[in-house]
């Protein structure tokens, strides 16, 4: 077991290894292999009627006029062992994990991150809590009134859910219950609490994010609760299970559930782990500064560093989740033997 | 079988009929079955698959979902009529009166489970004790049906068992609660021949031991051959042929059973180009046939002048006990076996 | 900073509208109030109220006034920005030696004194400029506000290392010693060649060549006081040492941040600021199509930016006479046009080119930016209407509707020898939808006469120092029409004009606005100007220079860009100035 979380850490980090040399390479290696000088590159991080002397100056400030892979190297050295920083009146030392400096902001993006996290984790966790228990709940049922009204509403619903994108849902939510008379009962777009600051508020202001993001997901997961509790319960062990004299319910879950569960942990540690890699959609709709965000806007303004750092970091949380749900692989079916 | 509004017997099916509506017709899996069984007493049912025999223990312990399967007739069980009984009622009898040993233990116990926790949850179902006092039990159910080191082997996986030793745990959970009717169905057929003998000895010793009434539900009538005081042939979701063990094996009478008869393979006999599988498939239980269900693979149907594919034949007592569903006359049936087919089955 | 169109604009008109007419059901923009004695409150909203006058007037105190912006600063540190919005908003916690002064309409061009006492003193041949300070200011800290500090602020907008995004207009113009790059690099260097601070309260500025309008490079935010023993280089922005009625209370950057007012901040140093609000929130990276719900929900009062609402959603609003009495409908000093090249075949002759201005359906090109309110006038000169010296006049009258005059473009495609037309190529921002919708536009205007035009998108980032900007690229790619535009530093000729003019802006290794105007005759009036002290004087001067660009047919003028402002509720004492172009928010209050 150890040897195995052990072996899977090590090949984590060469994960991560290509994930920055890939991401590096799209971005710093491509543009120029395009024919674009450091300076041009810079000129982008410069004000609009800056000079080619500013624009040499940024360049070199950038690092640009290196080749790119002394720019990899001593990118990964910051992450590795830290980095210094020439704020103009001195110099600053950046410890590690130092994943650089801003180009635009001029701020160093770990500290970035980290202010980041809390506000997409909340609203990760929130939103999984619900979709969890809704969308399963409701595969659940569907499942076993196959066929009826319920079950032909509830799939109708869930494929509207997974089809309607969140900037519509989000923005749809918004207008009708945050600024619309008379159901203005829900905060509206942009306002985020710390829970340690206070826990209602933090809950209060989370909610509708929470809803539209659970819908999409819950829907998916509906279906697929659904199509693996249908298989589930025409197994021979539900029928063992029933032949036992249990309760129905007993069955359902214990017995039923259970068994269709293991494809939607593997699902829920991917979206999980990419999630709280920023929810993109969601916290753009609800001006949330999430990690999500602080991507797109990262992007928009392509500002590689935080590109990067935000990239690098949605790559641990998919790994670190993968590897998590193959541990509790294990937990849940003992027949997958970790060795 | 006579009707009578009680009965004495332990178990008694009257005019059982299990039908399963679908998109293609209505699927009539048992249609009209009827027998009996006393405590003590074992009785095997007979059929290739898909002749209604598993659906009716099934239907026995009201295993089908009321939503898609239309169970009419009376089922009665220790004086109780189950068909008529509330779901919860039923259920109360499951695993305590009436217990299962399914075909493949493989998939018939949750791979998520270990051994030791089903048994310890059918236990606990029917008795109110703690989960401690239900894993001695358990382990003891495991060293009465001869699974060595119980006390160890209580806590793996149904995976990490070999078949043999999963079946015998299988029976351990069904015996559990000392069930007073017992159905086995196909108990041995995913298991190799000398495994099958212990598993047929460990039943009759058990069954022994706990009184209980046992069904044997089997394609083979070699495994029904020592442990069944009655068997009951079925095809096509009917009883075509019922009675002794002796009767069944010495003096059948109905053309399909001597089919079984024939393909039965046999340790005391050659393998010959004689031995005679039956030719052709099981109907369609959608669209029987009219007139007797075996009379397109029937090799003797044209002696009947037209009445056996136009008329379903009645189930008919020949002789103390013996029944049979066939349109031919019980003396043409007699000298057909005596003097056709018995003497070909005997040749060694 | 445009704001971007998002994949949702579209589906959003129709949400949008929901909000908004939900909002407006209360009639007359939601600014009803109980009203008390200066509140001026119950001002009934109209169309256009706040442009030439105030709107909701009011002196009364308090209250909270919300920002937000669907972006986010390029920089809070003074040296180190150059956002429109940047230099309105800054001046609630900088003061600079003079500013243009908040008041609606054309009467904000007016530069007044801010620190100074008065506006600067040029000597005989304008290239010595003299500010003394007021007595009696402080920063938010309490410690006295300098002559030497304001030396100090110029000094560090040099260092374009550190300050990558200011202007360059102190350092191009002030005569610093050599190879001088700021405080930090050139540590002590003696700079009173360029800024002589003789006692506390004088501060003279030298120039290298005469410039008569300096008054509109000391409005700038480099001009803002830094004191040295506070200044942290790059991590300045995180706290401004404020000059200003307000100062930094928390600031997260990239997040948003909050400010209170200065204790130190003396009313009586600084007629021009009325300071309403007690508090100042800014909200950074919100969702811009949520933006306008929340402007008229209250919940935020103004869009920082100014850039209005989307044309997506503008329909909705114009069509709605309780949401249209909401907004104001700013007029922008920024054209968009697009570059005619001389330098390419066969647009190297004049009648060519002629004939691409005749040709051209010059409505088309105001709808590609998205149609009257929310794009702009249609432009027939460079110069937009709200630069003082602006001259109507329309060299290529293109039809009663604005189509073009094919005649006339037929007409000098014949005497350019390309009676059937030609073959040429036109450059956009691929980023930009608007420009690419010009282009097409264009395409098929052009198209009539049998002018082919093949569409080139360039990224751009790299629009003008690699590709359109370039003078060799713009050749060999045969890049005859390139779409642009243009918004000036402070709405003067000189502003406007010069960096899309002068043809000794355009460098060999590409970068500059200018992509196709080269006449000597403009580069002379350029010079011209920058000795003439009367502004009056020069005004022909500008519309001259504009006449003689446009007679040489290299600038194809598109739209003098508007916004459609949503007025937020709440705001009191709300007004937009020609000199910022947006709402004026020195002035602007809450109501409580």
């Amino acid at each position: 077991m150890v040897t195995y979380i052990i072996r899977r850490l090590i090949a984590a980090i060469l994960m991560l290894l290509i994930v920055s040399m890939v991401t590096f390479a799209i971005f710093f290696l491509v543009p120029r292999l395009a024919g674009a000088t450091p300076e041009g590159m810079a000129s982008r991080y410069v004000g609009r009627t800056a000079s080619e002397e500013t624009a040499k100056l940024a360049a070199e400030r950038l690092g640009f006029n290196d080749p790119v892979i002394v720019q990899y190297g001593n990118y990964v050295k910051g992450i590795v062992f830290g980095a210094e920083y020439d704020y103009g009146p001195g110099v600053e030392t950046c410890p590690a994990p130092c994943l650089g400096y801003s180009f635009i902001t001029r701020q160093p993006v770990w500290p970035d991150l980290l202010d980041r996290m809390p506000v997409t984790f909340s609203l990760a966790v929130g939103a999984a809590v619900i979709w969890v228990l809704v969308g399963v709940g409701i595969g659940v049922v569907s499942a076993l009134k196959r066929g009826s009204l319920f079950d032909r509403a509830a799939m109708t619903v869930a494929l509207a859910g997974v089809s309607l994108p969140i900037f519509f849902t989000g923005l749809i939510s918004l207008v009708a219950l945050s600024y619309g008379n008379p159901f203005s009962i829900f905060a509206q777009g942009g306002h985020y609490t710390p829970i340690t600051e206070n826990p209602i508020m933090w809950a209060y202001n989370l909610i509708l994010p929470w809803v539209t993001l659970a819908f999409l997901f819950a829907a998916g997961y509906a279906r697929l609760t659904r199509a693996g509790m249908l298989d589930t319960m025409n197994e021979d062990y539900i029928r063992t299970a029933r032949a036992k004299g249990l309760a129905e319910r007993v069955v359902v879950t214990k017995h039923g559930l259970r068994g269709a569960l293991t494809p939607i942990i593997t699902i829920f540690g991917l979206d999980f782990g990419l999630l709280i890699g920023g929810a993109v959609l969601t916290e753009s709709t609800y001006s949330l500064q999430g990690l999500g965000k602080y991507a797109v806007d990262a992007i928009t303004n392509n500002d590689l560093p935080k590109v990067m750092g935000v990239t690098l970091l949605t790559a641990v949380f998919v790994i670190v989740a993968n590897l998590i749900v193959d541990l509790l692989y294990a937990v849940v079916d003992p027949r997958v033997r970790l060795s | 079988m006579t009707v009578s509004p009680a009965t004495d017997a332990f178990l008694e099916l009257r005019d059982l009929r299990i039908h399963f509506p679908t998109d293609d017709g209505l699927v009539k899996s048992v249609d009209g079955l009827s027998y009996r069984l006393d405590r003590g007493k074992t009785l095997g049912i007979v059929g290739e698959s898909g002749s209604g025999k598993s659906v009716t223990s099934l239907g026995v312990l009201g295993l089908h979902n009321r939503r898609n399967a239309q169970v009419s007739g009376e089922i009665w069980l220790d004086g109780l009529e189950l068909v008529s009984a509330p779901e919860d009622v039923v259920r109360g009898l499951r695993g305590k009166k009436m217990a299962m040993i399914f075909q493949d233990p493989l998939s018939a116990m949750h791979p998520y489970y270990t051994i030791g926790n089903q048994i310890i949850e059918a236990y606990r179902i029917h008795n109110k004790v703690s989960k401690s006092v239900a894993r001695k039990h358990a382990i003891d159910m495991l060293g009465r049906v001869g699974i060595p080191q119980p006390d160890r082997r209580v806590d793996d996986y149904p995976h990490e068992f070999s078949g043999g030793m999963r079946q015998r745990a299988m029976i351990a959970m069904a015996l559990s609660c000392d069930p007073e009717l017992l159905i086995a169905d196909e108990p041995t057929t995913a298991l190799d021949v000398t495994v099958q003998a212990q598993i047929l000895d460990l039943m009759r010793d058990l069954q022994r031991e706990f009184d209980s009434a046992l069904i044997i539900i089997t394609h083979d009538l070699g495994v029904v051959a020592e442990l069944s005081d009655d068997i009951l042939v079925m095809y096509g979701g009917k009883c075509i042929e019922y009675g002794s063990t002796d009767d069944i094996f010495y003096n059948p009478e109905h053309p399909y059973t001597w089919g079984l008869l024939g393909s039965m393979p046999r340790l005391d006999r050659e393998p010959t180009d004689r031995l005679q599988p039956i030719k052709g498939t099981p109907p369609s239980l959608i669209n029987v046939p009219p007139g007797c269900a075996f009379s397109p693979r029937c090799p003797y149907g044209s002696r009947t002048g037209g009445l056996s594919t136009g008329e379903v034949p009645e189930l008919t007592e020949s002789r103390g006990g013996h029944k049979v569903r066939c349109h031919m006359p019980p003396a043409e049936r007699r000298s057909i076996w005596e003097s056709d087919v018995k003497p070909m089955l005997e040749t060694t | 900073m445009k704001r971007k169109p998002t994949l949702a604009a579209v589906a959003l008109g129709a949400v949008i509208t929901l909000g908004l007419s939900a909002c407006g059901g209360g009639g007359g923009g939601g600014t009803t109030s109980g009203g008390g004695d200066n509140q001026g409150a119950a001002a009934k909203g109209e169309f256009n109220a706040a442009l030439t006058k105030v709107f909701n007037p009011s002196t009364k105190k308090g209250g909270t006034l919300k920002f937000a912006n669907p972006g986010e600063w390029d920089s809070l540190d003074p040296a180190d920005t150059y956002y429109a919005y940047t230099w309105n908003f800054i001046r609630l916690y900088g003061r600079a030696l003079v500013m243009f002064k908040s008041a609606p309409g054309p009467d904000g061009n007016t530069v007044v004194p801010d620190l100074a006492e008065s506006l600067g003193k040029p000597s005989k041949d304008f290239k010595t400029w003299t500010y003394t300070l007021r007595k009696g200011l402080k920063y938010e800290d309490g410690s006295p506000i300098t002559a030497k500090d304001v030396k100090y602020a110029v000094s560090r907008t040099v260092d374009r290392e550190t300050f990558p995004n200011g202007p360059t207009y102190m350092g191009d113009m002030l005569n610093w010693p050599k190879d001088y790059k700021g405080p930090y690099k050139s540590k002590g260097a003696n700079i009173d060649s360029a800024i002589e601070t003789p006692d506390d309260h004088t501060i003279v500025f030298k120039l290298k060549q005469p410039y008569s309008g300096f008054d509109y490079l000391a409005q700038m935010p480099g001009t803002m006081p830094v004191p040295e023993g506070k200044d942290t280089g790059t991590k300045y922005q995180e706290h401004v040492i404020s000059s200003g009625p307000y100062m930094f209370e928390k600031n997260e950057i990239g997040k948003g941040f909050s400010m209170v007012r200065n204790p130190n901040w003396d009313a009586a140093t600084d007629p021009n600021r009325p300071a309403l609000p007690d508090r100042i929130e800014v909200q950074l990276k919100v969702n811009a199509d949520d933006m306008d719900n929340r402007l008229l929900s209250g919940d935020i009062h103004v869009d920082v930016t100014g850039n209005g609402v989307s044309s997506a959603a503008q329909g909705r609003v114009l069509s709605d006479p309780n949401l249209k009495a909401g907004t104001d409908n700013a007029v922008m000093q920024r054209l968009w046009y697009t570059s005619v090249s001389p330098t390419v075949k066969p647009l190297d002759n004049i009648d060519c080119r002629k004939a691409v201005l005749y040709a051209t359906d010059r409505a088309g090109y105001q709808s590609a930016y998205g149609g009257e309110f929310t794009g702009g006038e249609i432009a027939t000169g460079l110069l937009p209407p709200t630069v003082p010296g602006f001259e109507r006049f329309d060299l290529y009258p293109a039809g009663p509707d604005n189509t073009g005059d094919l005649n006339k473009a037929k007409e000098h495609l014949t005497k350019c020898g390309q009676p059937n037309g030609f073959e040429t190529n036109i450059a956009y921002r691929a980023e930009r939808p608007k420009e690419k919708q010009t282009a097409e536009a264009l395409q098929q205007a052009l198209g009539r006469v049998g002018i082919k035009l093949t569409l080139k998108p360039y990224p751009q980032g790299d629009y003008f120092s690699l590709y359109a900007g370039k003078p060799s690229y713009v050749v060999e790619n045969k890049l005859g029409l390139s779409v642009n535009g243009w918004g000036s530093d402070y709405p003067d000729g000189y502003g406007f004009l010069q960096q899309i003019v002068d043809s000794r802006v355009i460098r060999p290794g590409g970068g500059s606005s200018n992509v196709s105007v080269r006449i000597p005759d403009v580069d002379k009036m350029i010079d011209q100007s920058l000795t003439e002290p009367d502004a009056e004087k020069l005004k022909p001067l500008w519309a001259q220079i504009d006449k003689r660009v446009m007679e040489e047919a290299v600038i194809l003028p598109g739209v003098w860009a508007k916004a459609l402002l949503i007025r937020g509720k709440g705001l009191t004492n709300v007004y937009v100035s020609d000199s910022q172009q947006m709402y004026d928010y020195v002035g602007l209050g809450v109501q409580q």
